[in-house]
């Protein structure tokens, strides 16, 4: 066993930004905008870097794809307590083309080469809400998956996984290597403060093409047209218990 | 000044600073606040005395990260589960 587990993290809008649609609605608005990590990669780090506090695996590798922006968020990663991290550069029309698929194949390919032992993803990401990535790797790799895990313990060569489904909980039992996506619930992630930040510039970030991991990246997608969600009807104020009843039976509620 | 404790208390203000950058009303209004805090005990030369203060910078670092933490949670729970659960 490798004891290595590789951890995706993605840069996406801050969650706290108000998004904008292009006004040629082709997309949303990222210039000048505040990016972060994803929220749910956030726990997926903090899950990785918890099971090597308790000496349970060696080594946290962050993985993102992007443009040498992503940089910073495995930068981020790495002041959480990742040991290293791997860029995987795509840039230009191919980083506007790539998706779930893209992702999950270069997932794979690095999860071989490196010979992990866990993958451990975020369920989604919070700007294209795909929840796809962690699913495909799993099958692109031909390895169990543990999804929506809010419990991850390590017994043996198998992991543990509690996952959140409809109504409840479900617990699998499932051999490693594996994938598992964090839920919202797993834990809670620290905080990537000033000094860590600054002791993470001198853990090394690998950088990668993924023509060298062998992933073609052209689309089979095509964006059509991105629109904003429909805007919320203003309510109103009546004065009297018969204005709003008189209210209530125009709209037929009643 | 030199205060054997000013590298610490430097510190402490660069780390609240970075803090700040994502503070809820805006890194300004933080900036503003953070630097009359540390203003109002310039004078204090007790080294006991900075090191209780100090000691309190610390706290509020961990009352924001805290802060941040829960302010994202509820951000994600508001808007991918359930309201009633």
């Amino acid at each position: 066993m490798s004891g290595r587990v590789l951890v995706g993290v993605k840069r996406v809008i801050d969650y706290a930004v108000k998004i904008r649609v292009k006004p040629d609605k082709s997309g949303v608005v990222t210039d000048g905008v505040k990016h972060s990590m994803n929220p749910f990669c956030e726990i997926a780090v903090e899950e990785a870097v918890k099971l090597k506090e308790k000496k349970l695996i060696k080594e946290v590798v962050a993985v993102s794809c992007g443009p040498q922006q992503a940089q910073e968020t495995i930068r981020t990663a790495l002041a959480m307590g990742a040991d290293r991290g791997i860029h995987v550069e795509v840039s230009g029309k191919d980083y506007d083309n790539l998706g779930p698929l893209h992702v999950s194949k270069i997932m794979a390919a690095l999860a071989k080469k490196e010979e992990a032992q866990l993958v451990i993803l975020g369920k989604q990401a919070i700007d294209d809400d795909c929840n796809q990535t962690g699913q495909m790797t799993a099958a692109l790799l031909d390895w169990p998956q543990g999804t929506f895990a809010s419990e991850v313990t390590l017994e043996g060569g198998k992991v543990k996984v509690v996952r959140e489904i409809d109504g409840g909980l479900e617990t699998v039992k499932i051999n490693m290597p594996a994938v598992v996506t964090a839920d919202l619930r797993l834990n809670t992630p620290r905080y990537a403060t000033l000094p860590n930040i600054m002791k993470a510039k001198k853990k090394k970030i690998a950088n990668v093409k993924p023509s060298e991991l062998g992933v073609d990246l052209t689309s089979r997608l095509e964006v059509l047209r991105v629109d904003e969600p429909p805007q919320r009807q203003a309510g109103i104020k009546v004065e009297t218990v018969d204005d709003l009843v008189g209210k209530l039976r125009e709209t037929g509620s009643i | 000044m030199a205060n054997p404790l000013r590298g610490e208390v430097i510190r402490l203000y660069k780390n609240l600073l970075y803090l700040g950058r994502d503070y809820p009303e805006g890194s300004a209004f933080f900036r503003e606040r953070l630097k009359s805090a540390f203003m109002k005990n310039k004078d204090v030369t007790d080294p006991e005395h900075i090191k209780k203060l100090v000691g309190r910078g610390e706290f509020v670092i961990k009352e924001l990260e805290a802060l941040y933490f829960l302010k994202k949670y509820r951000a994600m729970k508001k808007r991918y589960y359930d309201p009633e659960t």
